[in-house]
């Protein structure tokens, strides 16, 4: 099998935090990041603040608002983005954030499993005399 | 880096194929690429801070909670000092590589002193917490605030000592390859610290205040 054959100069592996030296203006991509960001940090503050969303709703959508937020942060200032020369850096992140949430979501379900159905010490220590 | 001699260009055949399609990478991007894997590995350990403040956030033992301690316009405060400073070292790395060493050293100057004031910002909030007798030792939610922030915290302080240092190579030797790897790898220990705080702000101070 014989892949096709691409020039030298051709996309190679890009680094991570390394802008696409074809994007316009690096400067630009960093202060549309940095605009993201504040918009949502804002609404993160005002959401919490306030009675704008029901308010059981609140924790979700201060989730929603900082995973965004974080997705900005890795597009526009550590530049992971879904090129084919980013593949690598890709990959990395999906099997960082499969970690992530095992280990978070994991460690709730177990822990709020033992809270519910273990006995207060005390009492333990009574059925133990 | 063997796969290049194993599998190097025959004479008169084409280049074959390495692992990536093409032979090794460069230097800059095994580098940044190798250093990528550490910021998640230790993006990876702060999860497990994460959960065990999660877990033990209600634990206060008859101490003060999160909605006593938590001042929320500080903590905007620091979010837009790091958010700034995320902004001012991608700047600096612009910069320097375009060979703009007195726009790299204002960039850095202005990185630096965001940086240092979130740190004075959180000192001053631990060291007030700490006078009101909500240390870390009051309560199993205040163990795990301060061993999670903390962490965050030292972070940001090696990554000054970590900025002071590139700015010291670039002035004594310059522009080179070395050095703009090194400060390729800074920006993005930098740049994850900042995503780290997103959910610290979020899960520690957003929710906690409620």
């Amino acid at each position: 099998m014989e892949e096709p054959v691409q020039p030298l100069s051709a996309s190679i592996d890009q680094a991570p935090g390394v802008a696409d030296s074809a994007a316009s203006g690096s400067i630009a991509t960093y202060t549309a990041g940095l605009a993201f960001a504040l918009l949502l940090t804002a609404a993160s503050f005002i959401v919490a603040q306030t009675h704008l969303l029901w308010a059981p709703g609140i924790p979700a959508g201060l989730a929603v608002l900082a995973i965004a937020q974080m997705g900005v942060h890795l597009v526009f200032f550590l530049h992971i983005g879904t090129g084919a020369d980013n593949t690598n850096n890709v990959l990395a992140l999906a099997f960082g954030v499969l970690v992530v949430t095992l280990v978070v979501s994991g460690s709730l379900w177990i822990m709020a499993n033992l809270n519910a159905n273990m006995l207060p010490p005390s009492v333990i220590m009574e059925m133990q005399r | 880096m063997s796969a290049h001699a194993v599998t190097g260009t025959l004479p008169g055949a084409m280049p074959a194929p390495a692992a990536s399609g093409r032979g090794p990478a460069p230097v800059r991007i095994v580098v940044a690429y190798g250093f990528w894997i550490f910021l998640l590995s230790d993006i990876i350990m702060f999860s497990a801070l994460f959960a065990t403040y999660a877990v033990l956030s209600g634990q206060t033992a008859g101490g003060p909670s999160g909605r006593d301690l938590f001042e929320l316009h500080r903590v905007g405060v620091q979010t837009l000092c790091l958010l700034f400073s995320s902004y001012t070292c991608g700047l600096a790395v612009l910069a320097i590589e375009r060979r703009r060493v007195r726009a790299f050293y204002v960039s850095c100057a202005l990185t630096f002193v965001l940086g240092a004031t979130f740190l004075g910002l959180e000192l001053s909030e631990f060291a007030g917490m700490i006078a009101r007798g909500a240390g870390p030792s009051r309560s199993a939610f205040l163990s795990a605030f301060f061993s999670l922030v903390g962490l965050h915290g030292a972070h940001v302080t090696a990554g000054l000592l970590w900025m002071c240092f590139m700015v010291a190579q670039t002035a004594a030797k310059g522009p080179r390859d070395f050095v703009r790897r090194r400060l390729l790898c800074f920006s993005l220990f930098w740049h994850a610290l900042d995503i780290i705080w997103v959910a610290l702000m979020t899960l520690v101070y957003l929710m906690g205040a409620r």
